[in-house]
């Protein structure tokens, strides 16, 4: 008998590892399995049985239930209250289009016969028989775009490198996923770690890389786990190595772990780390793609980016680009966190409305007090009021509202914040992380703290809000990176947004 | 966590498994810390000249990571996410509780990457989610 209890770390940190020990203790002949996360997590721990009609659900599961669970024969699909019936039907999920998690929370992660039972090496196996420059057309007319935040295409940036001449380049996975609101990179790592190392072994191939290097953020130490078995097992299976399933390529993989720097997310400060330096940001040019780690050709994608190529190898670019709107196709995985009652994985193509994420699937706030502001796409995403709700949920127009889809990130608060607060813990968090290389974002951000300080306090607020607005302009224009150039964002969205927060009167409401 | 007793030797054992890395000298810091709970004043010329780079790198390098500790760690490590998902659900509140309470256990933690169950606390590597001042103090040693 086949139990499913997640092993991904937000299930295991409301209690899912003490759900699996009780089960494998009360229930004789229990096989447990510890699969990633559905991604529905609110309802986490979330216990599977598998039944002769398949997967039937639990949720959410605690140690003191497992009792009355026994006792309605939940090993067979026994009705109970937490019985959320069969896994496949569960609304929530079933309504969902997973192209990029479509085998996290599915299958053993750290299973190769399961993962290939479910798709997977199709792909690669495809990628091995084509030219480079095939597998790289076939990857830019799928239209896939850049998960990380920036949203540039993946196939032009891999025909760089691949066109780049030297002895030596390097497949660099960025996967330090420091932006608050977002998870899918790690949990598609601790759900699906082969799909990664799928996605960058094709990378590899189509550019020629023969060094790969996982850039995972210490804050992951259940991923980071979970991604090394899953490099030795592939390792083991002649997968990664010298020979890529039997075939003339090279492959090696590892796994640098980060130090708690939020600006080595920026792909040039990262090369910098994974040199052992520090994580301070690189001028461009001289691109990555040309000069990158270690001063050799470089690609360079993140986690969810990486982790796609393989569906658009097995079913092709057609597939792929029949799903979303405009220039952004395909799926994006978002993930809805904050004040939420409903949240976690949202995975939907380009072109969903905000409204239907936070209130469709996301059933409002965990509190129950009003939506008044959501920040998308980290913690250099704008704030949005409910007014902004209809708008499309791909690159173009959020920009074109005067935000950004960033990562996918969706953070909900209710009516209780401050959004003077949080515009100032835009700017504190860049004075924190800011590496210190343009002066704008080392200094600018300091500023930025004290002169919304004088503006909470009431101290000459329309000067200091002029003064704070220059601020943001000078920051936007004079930093290298996202840092500091994207800090404003925040801070000038919730000035526009939420002005009412910004008139230096203590009880605003 | 149990941490060996430093020592000369000890130190040089840890950077001698690092030998063949490229760019070793973050690894070689985060190593240090690993097997002796912090990086020792001594470790910075140690890693130096194992590496063939500056003091004046090492020392970079030690003070750019939030990671890398100067001093002896308390016995339990209580990271709380103060990032905008877990504020939207009463981490600053939490924060200050635990800091009333637990002192210099507590750091301030930038997202776990949980942030659909915040607020979310790291207590000696564990994650802890919908954390409150009780659970935490459970899972403390």
């Amino acid at each position: 008998m086949k139990i499913y209890v997640p092993g991904d770390s937000a299930a295991i940190s409301v209690g899912a590892d003490e759900v699996a020990l009780a089960i494998a203790e009360k229930v004789n002949g229990a096989t447990i399995i510890r699969n990633g996360s559905r991604g529905a997590l609110w309802l986490e721990p979330m216990v599977e049985v598998e039944t002769d009609k398949g997967r039937t659900a639990y949720g959410p599961v605690s140690v003191a239930d497992i009792d009355s669970l026994i006792a309605a024969d939940f090993m067979h699909g026994g009705a109970h209250p937490l019985s959320l019936g069969e896994s496949e039907k569960i609304e929530w999920l079933a309504s969902q289009d997973r192209v990029t998690f479509k085998r996290v929370g599915i299958i053993d992660p750290l299973s190769l016969a399961d993962y290939e039972a479910h798709g997977g090496l199709v792909g690669l196996r495809r990628a091995i028989s084509m030219h480079s420059s095939e597998i790289i057309e076939e990857v830019t007319q799928s239209g896939v775009r850049g998960r990380g935040g920036a949203g540039f295409p993946a196939g032009i940036k891999w025909k760089t490198v691949a066109g780049a001449v030297s002895d030596q380049k390097y497949m660099c996975c960025n996967a330090d996923e420091g932006d608050s609101g977002t998870f899918a990179d790690r949990m598609l790592i601790e759900g699906d770690p082969f799909t990664l190392i799928e996605g960058m072994t094709i990378a590899a191939i189509a550019v020629g890389a023969t060094q790969g290097i996982v850039y995972l953020r210490s804050e992951y130490p259940y991923a980071i786990k979970i991604l090394q078995k899953a490099i030795d097992i592939a390792h083991a299976f002649g997968w990664l190595g010298s020979s890529v399933l039997g075939s003339d390529f090279a492959f090696d993989l590892k796994i640098r772990v980060g130090a708690g720097s939020y600006v080595c997310g920026e792909e040039t400060a990262m090369l910098e780390s994974i040199e052992g330096k520090r994580g301070v940001v690189r001028a461009k040019p001289p691109l990555p793609a040309l000069e990158g780690l270690f001063g050799k050709p470089t690609v360079i994608n993140n986690v969810l980016t990486l982790s796609t190529i393989p569906a658009v190898m097995a079913d092709g670019a057609d597939a792929y680009k029949a799903r979303g709107v405009g220039r952004s196709l395909g799926t994006q995985v978002f993930q809805l966190a904050g004040n939420i009652k409903r949240g976690g994985i949202v995975e939907k193509p380009f072109g969903i409305s905000i409204e239907e994420v936070v209130n469709g699937y996301g059933d409002g706030t965990l509190s129950g007090a009003p939506i008044r502001a959501v920040q998308i796409g980290g913690p250099l995403g704008a704030y949005f009021g409910t007014d902004k709700f209809e708008t499309s949920l791909d690159y173009e127009s959020m920009l074109a509202a005067g935000g950004m889809l960033g990562h996918g990130g969706i953070v909900v608060f209710d009516d209780s914040v401050d959004l003077a607060q949080q515009a100032r813990f835009a700017m504190a968090f860049c004075a924190l992380e800011s590496c210190g290389k343009c002066t704008p974002c080392r200094l600018g951000s300091t500023r930025g703290v004290e002169t919304i300080d004088l503006i909470i306090q009431g101290v000459k607020v329309d000067e200091n809000k002029k003064l704070l607005l220059d601020l943001c302009e000078v920051m936007t224009d004079g930093s290298l990176c996202a840092m500091g150039g994207l800090t404003p964002m925040p801070v000038k969205s919730a000035m526009i947004n939420f002005p009412e927060d910004f008139t230096g009167e203590v009880s605003r409401r | 966590m149990k941490y060996s007793t430093w020592s000369q030797e000890a130190a040089f054992a840890v950077l001698a498994t690092l030998r063949e890395e490229k760019g070793a000298v973050l690894m070689a810091l985060q190593a240090l810390q690993k097997e002796f709970g912090y990086v020792h004043q001594e470790d910075v010329a140690l890693v130096a000249n194992f590496f063939n780079n500056s003091r004046a790198d090492v020392h970079g390098v030690l003070t750019f990571y939030h990671d890398l500790l100067t001093e002896p760690p308390t016995e339990n490590q209580i990271s709380v996410c103060v990032a905008e998902a877990c504020q939207a659900v009463g981490s600053r509140a939490l924060e200050k509780d635990l800091k009333a309470k637990f002192g210099k256990e507590v750091h301030d933690g930038y997202c776990f990457g949980n942030c659909a169950l915040g607020p979310s606390a790291m207590v000696n590597g564990a994650l802890l989610g919908r954390a409150s001042v009780d659970s935490i103090a459970k899972a403390r040693k």
